[in-house]
């Protein structure tokens, strides 16, 4: 292992670069903020490949390790690790810097720098949320991150963004408040400690892990989005830019499903085990409910939007199943969402910026002028409707295997998403690709260009690859998961 | 000489080479680079399956991973391959159709916009395919199993502009996606109880799963099992009620309709319950269902046949019917003779699809046959193959189709199992509907009076030379214009599918049936008859088809061939009147039972009425106008209440504070 910390420059490269970019200041040195920008997403993504390489897969222990006293009066630290659960998810996040920052490459005209440095900022904060070990250093990044969102919705959204921002702000903000409370209770009761590892080997009495539970369950709920929380979702999609679309769908959803694993189930795991019938529930809700709902829809990215959700939906079922196939493939399907959605979310951005409409009805024929274009939007969307040798087809197995172990009918319901998630994929898609030209403005569209080919074609490799092999991805996480599943088995009472 | 191995993974990936070079560098390489490459890598897997071939019957089976896909849970996903003697005849049929097909739509496709794209496709489906077939474990039996689905949607959308083929393969990929719900279930169950998803290691379990109950259900595991891989059988093999996408399927090219629809991904549901007979032979009450489920589709979607006039829709309503028979044998635990009609039908079946196809060219893209007849003079290879796979869908004694058919009927004859009875009437009646239908339709187009040509018929026949003929499925033949027999390309892989359609029954039920080929790959339990008695009786091929000559289902398909050449050749007056006396009957088949139209209503108008109502009522409605936003007007409605108590005017908060400490001081007085 080396003395490079690693970690820290994964946090720190983005945020340090994206002040740089800041100071580029007006538009007319955008060109130099656009090269700089993308510049330090490229910086920021190598720092995390020897987190990959280096990643020791037979430990279950957190790597990768920094401590260093940050407000000694309360024992908080600045104390990074990561382990097989969250190590992927640095990676994902310094990808899709990436490919956001070439998605807003030509479109954004305005504020090029503040629009730049918002993302690469987003991202080094987020990259502190999966590493941080230090309850407090958590819930700093983790509302920190808030901010960067709020603005690109709040500067760069659509006609409706003020309302929401707000509403995205609000949410949120109502659940980490709940967050906060419960973060102060257990330093208080692990005798001054905010060492989440030292949560995990806490003893609690039933009736406080319940109500933790449930205030975890609200703040983690919320970002996942978990129904009836996520009406934020579709809003703050259809108003946010493209790459704030990506960002959200990619990475801050998983912030959400990230904490269940980190917080909920290891702190409380009786009342995991006692109220996992509600998360079930609700997920299943998710998958079922939210499908239908996203059939109706007729903008195409509040569509993605609910499909999202849907997907989100299979996540958090597969971590309440507690079994390895499960929760496996729930953080899977969390990485593949990131891939799957923020191509849909481009997809749809190529066709927002060539003809200005969201709507479904004001496409049709969409093929005859963009047959590249089509393809990609094809694989996506196949993807997208859970197609083995796609990314989208290894989580919703796992889980629905693992359902099936846990309970039949829970499977059963679970796997109906394969017969509604194709229905509101392809039923768009063939509403907006297929058929004849529809109007004017279909046929005077030019296919995607070279750049906009560069990050689809990007994508489109690694939502195949990870179908057709994702070995590499479980490998990481095993240990760690089987570990996380021991503990939980293990009351706390 | 080659490792095997390496030859094993040669079959599936040289049409996946030949795909990736058609689809991403179609440009580049050209029309004729792109069918060369394509034709060229189907060609090489053939050779490799005649080799493979080979090596199994001289005794070499192979059962082993190519490479790990996943570990979870402690059940290992990989890839990999089964080679025995049913995965090595589906690789032959396989390659052998897909290849004829492939140098067919040389000539089908010629003026074709999307040439590269289609041979791609059809690449795309033969690697798909193999890879299904070739499977050793169901993780990846269902890849393939989507994957063929997937190109099936691309394919029956090919023409993307023309709206019924758009509507058709949407419909077609979410039926199917109805099955694969219920296979991915029964899948889910033997990962969850067999604890792998490895045939081999499943099968050893069968025994084990047979005598344990569900949790939660309470039910019969094997039971479950079965019928939910059943499930995702029915929707591929398109058995009622899964049926209903096949019809639409022919609006796509018909190479694919001779490929996809009929020969090859159609019957991957029975490749697959044949696979499985270790766990099928386990369930008596799966059997039944499978059964009674065979059964009706055969006579019932071959009465649909009857009132077609699509030649394409003819043939498709044949196939359901032939599935039937298919499944029907699988029912009555005679899997060899499933596969064995299988192999037959694929034949045939392919050859009459790509007849059609032929007639289609000749008739300009006219599909009427009503609109057609009298057409031997003109195309006489096309007449003649299709009499020939006409003679062999029949089931006539010598060709291939009365073997595998005979065989099929005499199993269910033979068979104890519930709803044997009811199936043996349907299979006996099914043969004079198949020979009623075929030759009604093979008299219309082939004999009697020409009715092309005429201006009545063609409105649009003076156009067809200045239109892209690929995207309009109504043209016809110009007044005065005659049909010519298609080149050489298209009749070829006639010739050569007409030759296995004549002589592949005769040659192949010894060894398929009453031999050893399938000794250790079909397992058929000891309480079940299956095709012994047949076996005991069996004495040659030429006896059986002398002895066909005196038995009920060749007289009722003589019946049905008679009945069609009197009725459409010599009296067509007499369909007509029945037709207007039996108006409800008639309109119940036009209608096809109105499964179509339940499943638009029902389904489809109940999904998005329930999607609206969760939508406007829940999301909208509750959760954000009454939760979300109601929770912010309260809060503002707080806040401006509150704000009126703050007016500014020290006399009221002066008054207030008196107000405040007298109730204070009440409380502190009284507390004792």
């Amino acid at each position: 292992m080396t003395d490079i910390p690693l970690l820290s420059l994964a946090i720190w490269v983005p945020i340090i670069g994206g002040l740089l970019v800041l100071a580029t200041g007006s538009d007319r040195n955008a060109p130099l903020a656009r090269m700089l920008a993308f510049a330090v997403a490229v910086a920021g993504f190598v720092v995390t490949l020897p987190l990959y390489t280096g990643f020791d897969t037979t430990t279950s222990a957190m790597q990768f390790v920094e401590v260093s006293s940050w407000i000694p009066r309360f024992n908080i630290n600045y104390h990074l690790g990561v382990d097989g659960i969250s190590v992927l998810f640095l990676l994902l996040n310094a990808f899709i810097t990436i490919i956001v920052v070439l998605a807003g490459w030509k479109v954004i005209e305005n504020k090029v720098a503040q629009y730049m440095a918002a993302f690469l900022i987003m991202s080094g904060l987020m990259n502190g949320i999966f590493s941080a070990l230090d309850g407090v250093l958590f819930y700093v990044f983790f509302e920190a991150s808030l901010i960067p969102m709020y603005l690109i919705i709040g500067v760069w959204g659509g006609p409706n963004r003020v309302y929401a921002a707000i509403k995205f702000f609000l949410y949120t903000l109502l659940g980490s408040l709940l967050m906060l409370i419960v973060l102060l209770y257990l330093f208080m009761q692990s005798g001054g400690s905010f060492y989440i590892l030292d949560w995990h080997q806490l003893p609690l009495p039933i009736e406080p892990q319940i109500l933790i539970f449930l205030a975890f369950l609200v703040a983690f709920g919320v970002k996942v989005p978990m129904w009836p929380v996520h009406t934020w979702l579709p809003d703050a999609h259809v108003e946010a830019p493209t790459g704030g679309s990506v960002v959200l769908a990619a990475i801050a959803l998983k912030l959400g499903a990230y904490g269940f694993l980190r917080f909920s189930m290891p702190i409380v795991p009786d009342a995991a085990h006692e109220l996992s019938w509600l998360v079930i529930s609700l997920s299943l809700i998710a998958v079922v409910y939210i499908s239908f709902v996203a059939l109706v829809q007729v903008d195409m990215k509040k569509l993605v939007a609910y499909s999202s959700i849907s997907h989100m939906g299979f996540v958090t079922l597969g971590f309440f199943i507690f079994n390895p196939l499960g929760v496996e493939g729930a953080i899977v399907q969390m990485i593949s969402h990131g891939f799957v959605s923020a191509a849909m979310f481009l997809c749809i951005g190529v066709l927002y910026d060539r003809v200005h409409s969201r709507q479904i009805a004001d496409y049709g024929g969409v093929v005859h002028t963009m047959p590249k274009f089509a393809a990609f939007f094809m694989l996506f969307a196949m993807a997208n409707s859970g197609l083995p040798a796609t990314s989208g087809f290894v989580g919703e197995f796992m889980v629905v295997l693992g359902a099936v172990k846990y309970n039949f009918w829970i499977g059963f319901i679970a796997a109906t998403s394969l017969i509604l998630s194709a229905a509101y994929s392809l039923w768009m898609y063939k509403r907006v690709v297929f058929g004849k030209v529809a109007n004017k403005q279909v046929a005077e569209l030019h296919d995607i260009n070279a750049r906009e080919f560069a990050f689809l074609g990007i994508l489109a490799v690694c939502v195949l690859a990870m179908g057709l092999y994702p070995f590499p991805f479980t490998e990481v996480m095993h240990t760690s998961v089987n570990e996380l599943l021991r503990h939980v088995a293990v009351s706390k009472l | 000489m080659m490792d095997m191995q390496t030859l094993y993974l040669l079959v599936p990936l040289a049409p996946l080479a030949g795909a990736i070079l058609a689809g991403l560098f179609g440009k580049t390489i050209g029309r004729t680079g792109s069918h060369i490459v394509t034709i060229l890598g189907v060609a090489v897997a053939l050779l490799a399956s005649l080799v493979i071939y080979q090596d199994v019957q001289a005794g070499n089976t192979f059962d082993g991973p190519v490479y790990t896909w996943l570990v979870a849970g402690g059940i290992s996903f990989e890839v990999g391959f089964l080679i025995d003697s049913l995965t090595v005849m589906m690789m032959l049929v396989v390659t052998f159709v897909s290849l004829m097909v492939h140098i067919y739509t040389v000539g089908y496709m010629s003026e074709d916009p999307g040439y590269q794209r289609f041979f791609s496709y059809i690449s795309l489906f033969t690697f798909s395919m193999l890879m299904l077939v070739m499977a050793n474990n169901f993780m990846q039996l269902f890849f393939g199993w989507e994957a063929v689905g997937l190109v099936s949607y691309l394919l029956i959308g090919f023409w993307y502009d023309r709206p019924t083929a758009i509507y058709a393969n949407l419909k077609a990929f979410l039926v199917n996606r109805v099955g694969d719900f219920g296979f991915l279930l029964g899948i889910g169950l033997i990962a969850a109880y067999a604890g792998s998803v490895n045939y081999a290691e499943v099968f050893a379990k069968a025994g084990e799963l047979a005598t344990q109950e569900m949790a939660v259900t309470g039910w019969s595991l094997i039971t479950a099992i079965c019928i939910c891989l059943f499930v995702g059988a029915m929707g591929k093999s398109a058995q009622i009620p899964l049926h209903v996408w096949l019809p639409d399927s022919m609006e796509g090219p018909t190479p694919i309709s001779a490929l996809i629809h009929a020969a090859t991904m159609v019957t991957a549901g029975i490749f697959m319950v044949a696979r499985m007979s270790p766990l099928f032979e386990l369930s008596d009450t799966a059997l039944s269902f499978v059964l009674v489920i065979g059964a009706t589709t055969a006579l019932f979607m071959g009465f649909l046949g009857i009132v077609q006039d699509d030649i394409k829709r003819v043939v498709a309503y044949s196939t359901l019917s032939q599935l039937g028979y298919m499944t029907v044998a699988l029912g009555v635990s005679a899997y060899s003779a499933a596969v064995f009609h299988l192999m037959t039908h694929a034949f045939f079946k392919a050859l009459l699809f790509l007849a059609a196809g032929s007639v289609i060219i000749g008739m300009h893209h006219e599909q009427n046959i009503r609109k057609m007849g009298g057409l031997w003079k003109h195309m006489p290879i096309t007449w003649i193959t299709s009499l020939l796979g006409s003679l062999a869908l029949i089931g006539f004694p010598f060709f291939s189709g009365f073997y595998s058919k005979d065989s099929i009927i005499e199993a269910v004859h033979a068979s104890t199992i519930p709803g044997a009875g009811y199936a043996l009437v349907c299979v006996l009646l099914g043969v004079f509907v198949t020979a009623f239908y075929s030759f009604r339709m093979y008299f219309l187009v082939f004999h009697g009076k020409e009715n092309f040509g005429s201006a009545d018929s063609t409105p649009h026949g003076a156009a067809h030379e200045e239109e892209d003929h690929g995207h309009d499925p109504h043209h016809g033949l110009a007044p005065g214009e005659k049909p010519h027999e298609s080149p050489w390309v298209v009749t070829l892989p006639l010739v050569l599918l007409a030759i296995p359609s004549v002589v592949i029954g005769f040659i192949t039920i010894e060894p398929m049936l009453f031999g050893d080929w399938f000794t250790g790959v079909i397992f058929v339990a000891d309480n079940h008859v299956g095709l012994k008695e047949l076996a005991a009786s069996f004495h040659g091929a030429a006896g059986m088809a002398m002895h066909g000559l005196q038995t009920a289902p060749f007289w009722l398909a003589i019946s049905g061939v008679v009945l069609a050449w009197f009725f459409y050749l010599v009296r067509p007056g007499i369909p007509v009147a029945i037709q207007r006396t039996f108006k409800p009957i008639h309109s119940l088949l036009e209608n096809k039972y109105f499964f179509d139209r339940f499943n638009e209503i029902v389904f489809s108008g109940g999904a998005r009425l329930l999607g609206k109502g969760l939508w406007k009522f829940g999301d909208q409605g509750l959760i954000d106008g009454i939760a979300v936003n109601g929770t912010a007007r309260l809060v503002a409605w707080i806040a401006q209440m509150s704000r009126l108590f703050q007016t500014g005017h020290l006399y009221q908060y002066a008054f207030t504070m008196i107000i405040g400490v007298f109730v204070l001081l009440t409380f502190w007085f009284n507390r004792g």
